[in-house]
């Protein structure tokens, strides 16, 4: 990635040396050049990770660059990749493994649950397995019920695994490297909605932190909570809201395991009031879990308003265009039940 | 011996018709994709009619198949209704799903289908529990599993055959290697000469024919079907064959040849298997042109009438996840 420069621009308003824009999609592919170049054992494995370039074009061309041996394509196999994952990760290696779509851990579910997350403590800490998995996630193509789950509460409900959901560009890049460094397997859940989404992103060998959330807006109304692609979602509504008069902070923890309850609930303490936000399907979804932490804490001492949830409605996506936006969050869901609770409480 | 298809007038113009309804089913589908009038996304399997058109042919209407992602063949040859698998592209409420599955989960249960699949080998398994509930209720159902190359590298295969095997069960499962599982080469993924060497290591019987030949897949299909219904078990049948377009809209065919595209397209099954119908005698020049064009016309009003049914509805989406 290079910053264009040209005499029309105005001296006045440069990019900041330290960031370029690009796509999310490029920002993760910035970030395993960028660790691949640093480390020989990392390496990606998936399907269709090589001359294709991906199924949603994010491994591109790196293998002209880096060559088959360490972006290799596999036959059409998500258990065995998993498991050769976590074997080559248990002796030295530090694998990336791309499964297409995250809704195929499915087919992976015992190497992932069964073996990578349990095996550092089964194994009395004799051995870790410090592998990424990268997955898409999320509704919003037409792909209809088994290639647009939010599947990320599967994830979560197994410790052992740490789980990020990157909803911008810098994040799906300062993660991913994050999660790369770390011993133990992260789950990373892109969104597909997201790929083409750009943003300005810092370059070179950055980190965002596993374990922090982002707070993109503060307002003193209401503390809303979205993850994955709700996240743009929520900051669109908070403009919508801003002009009506209702100021909303916005938190995006970024990582659900480990999870910054830290800033959730100094955020909801300072509003008062609180609107989680999620793509997957409500019954024990992730924000049950946020609002149970909220419950527990001193928080609740300030909430002036009940917790309300805002997720995807409790049936596998359908493939028909108005039924799929009708399944999950939209910005006007995010408008009308932010003001709602502002106004009644 | 079985039936010379080509040289039976009726079922010649039947194959005809079946393989020219596929054809023509998705190249609409592709024209109303591209001009943004559908949605989604979707597998084409032009250039590979003969195989479902041959194996649907050895199976009764109460027999089962299950499908894949690159479904609408099976599924027009095993007796669906254009008009109703259009509606369900376009999302229409009279579709197969009431357009709640589009392309990839069109099922037919009244023709035996049951399932187009979004899971690569997601079907395989599915077919021998048909065939094992078809051997429990003593019927003589025989279920036929249509796969991909690429369905052979799934765990799911192995466990669906290997229990299929134990049980000796009615089922066929049918390979349709196009060469690729998306970029992946089957030549490259597999390690065989020809992916029915691998049958012998499950135990059951494997053949490979020419899946651009109907007669071809219809005989191996017909020996694999009378053996299953006799309680002979299992059968394993590779048909080879090719995918002309790419594997989906995302596919930029860097993995293969223009030259390996046109030699293929050179393969075509349709024109070959007029000229071998025309040399028998089961068809005549005007014969075929007469199915070419009942094809064309149904195939248009039932375009026309998909697009004029009402939209799907959202009004029941969550009293609909559960059977009552
Ligand atoms: C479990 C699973 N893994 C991956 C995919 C993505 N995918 C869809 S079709 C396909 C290729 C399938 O190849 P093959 O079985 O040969 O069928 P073909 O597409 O050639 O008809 C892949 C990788 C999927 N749908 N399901
Ligand atoms: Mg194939």
């Amino acid at each position: 990635m290079t910053i264009e420069t040209t005499a029309a621009q105005p001296a006045a308003a440069p990019a900041p040396a330290e960031t370029v824009t690009m796509t999310y999609s490029e920002a993760i592919r910035d970030a395993m050049r960028i660790a691949m170049a640093k480390d020989p054992a990392v390496f990606i494995m998936g399907e269709d990770v090589g001359t294709y370039g991906g199924a949603f074009g994010v491994t591109g061309e790196l293998i002209n660059e880096i060559g088959p041996e360490r972006i290799r394509d596999t036959t059409i196999s998500e258990l065995g990749i998993m498991g050769a994952g976590v074997g080559a990760a248990m002796t030295g290696m530090r694998p990336i493994v791309e499964i297409q779509f995250s809704d195929f851990t499915a087919q992976a579910m015992d190497q992932i649950a069964n073996q990578a997350a349990k095996i550092h403590f089964m194994l009395g800490g004799a051995v870790s397995v410090p592998m990424v998995i990268r997955a898409p996630g999320g509704s919003g193509t037409g792909a209809a019920a088994q290639h647009s789950q939010s599947l990320e509460a599967w994830f979560v409900h197994i410790p052992g695994l740490k789980v990020v959901m990157p909803a911008t560009a810098d994040d799906a890049k300062g993660l991913l490297l994050s999660a790369i460094d770390d011993p133990n397997p992260v789950m990373v859940i892109e969104h597909k909605l997201l790929y083409k989404t750009s943003g300005e992103v810092r370059t070179g060998d950055i980190r965002t932190p596993l374990g922090v959330a982002a707070v993109p807006r503060e307002g003193k109304d209401l503390t809303i909570i979205a993850t994955g692609v709700e996240v743009s979602r929520a900051l669109e509504a908070a403009e919508i809201l801003a002009a009506d008069g209702i100021e909303a902070t916005v938190v995006d923890p970024r990582t659900l395991k480990p999870l910054d309850s830290d800033t959730i609930l100094r955020t909801v303490k300072a509003t008062g009031r609180v609107l989680l936000v999620q793509e997957a399907v409500r019954t024990l979804g992730f924000m049950s879990e946020v609002s149970a932490i909220i419950s527990e804490s001193d928080a609740f001492g300030y909430l002036r308003a009940p917790i309300k949830r805002l997720a995807g409605l409790d049936i596998p996506i359908p493939y028909a265009p108005k039924l799929e936006r009708a399944s999950v969050p939209q910005v006007e869901d995010i408008v009308a039940a932010a003001t709602d609770l502002v106004r009644k409480w | 011996m079985n039936t010379q298809i080509v040289a039976d007038r009726e079922l010649a113009a039947a194959s005809l018709a079946t393989m020219w309804k596929i054809r023509r089913f998705e190249e609409a589908v592709e024209d109303l994709y591209g001009r943004g009038l559908m949605h989604g996304t979707m597998h084409l399997s032009i250039g590979q009619e003969a195989v479902p058109t041959g194996a649907c042919l050895a199976l009764n209407k109460d027999d089962y198949i299950t499908s894949t992602h690159r479904g609408h063949g099976h599924c027009i040859a095993k007796g669906a209704d254009m008009e109703r698998m259009m509606a369900e592209l376009l999302a229409k409420e009279t579709g197969y799903c009431r357009g709640r599955g589009g392309s990839m989960h069109i099922a037919d249960t009244e023709t035996g289908n049951l399932g187009a699949n979004g899971i690569v080998a997601g079907g395989i398994p599915i077919a021998t529990g048909a065939a094992l509930s078809a051997k429990m209720r003593g019927t003589k159902q025989v279920a036929v599993s249509f796969h991909g190359d690429g369905a052979m590298g799934e765990g799911a295969w192995h466990e669906g055959v290997v229990l299929a095997a134990m049980w000796q069960l009615p089922v066929v499962f049918l390979c349709e290697n196009n060469l690729y599982g998306m970029s992946m080469s089957s030549e490259k993924a597999f390690n065989l000469d020809q992916l029915s060497d691998r049958a012998k290591g499950y135990g059951i019987p494997g053949v490979t024919v020419d899946g651009n030949d109907v007669q071809a897949v219809y005989d191996a299909t017909k020996e694999a079907v009378d053996r299953a219904r006799a309680g002979g078990g299992p059968t394993f049948i590779e048909a080879k064959t090719y995918r002309w377009r790419g594997h989906s809209k995302s596919d930029k065919n860097l993995y293969r040849t223009r030259d390996e595209i046109d030699e293929w397209r050179g393969k075509d099954p349709i024109p070959h298997f007029e000229a071998l119908a025309l040399a028998a005698g089961g068809l005549t020049q005007a014969d075929i042109d007469a199915v070419r064009d009942n094809v064309r016309t149904e195939l248009r009003s039932a375009v026309q009438r998909a697009n004029a049914a009402p939209d799907a509805t959202a009004d029941d989406l969550l009293s609909a996840v559960y059977a009552r």
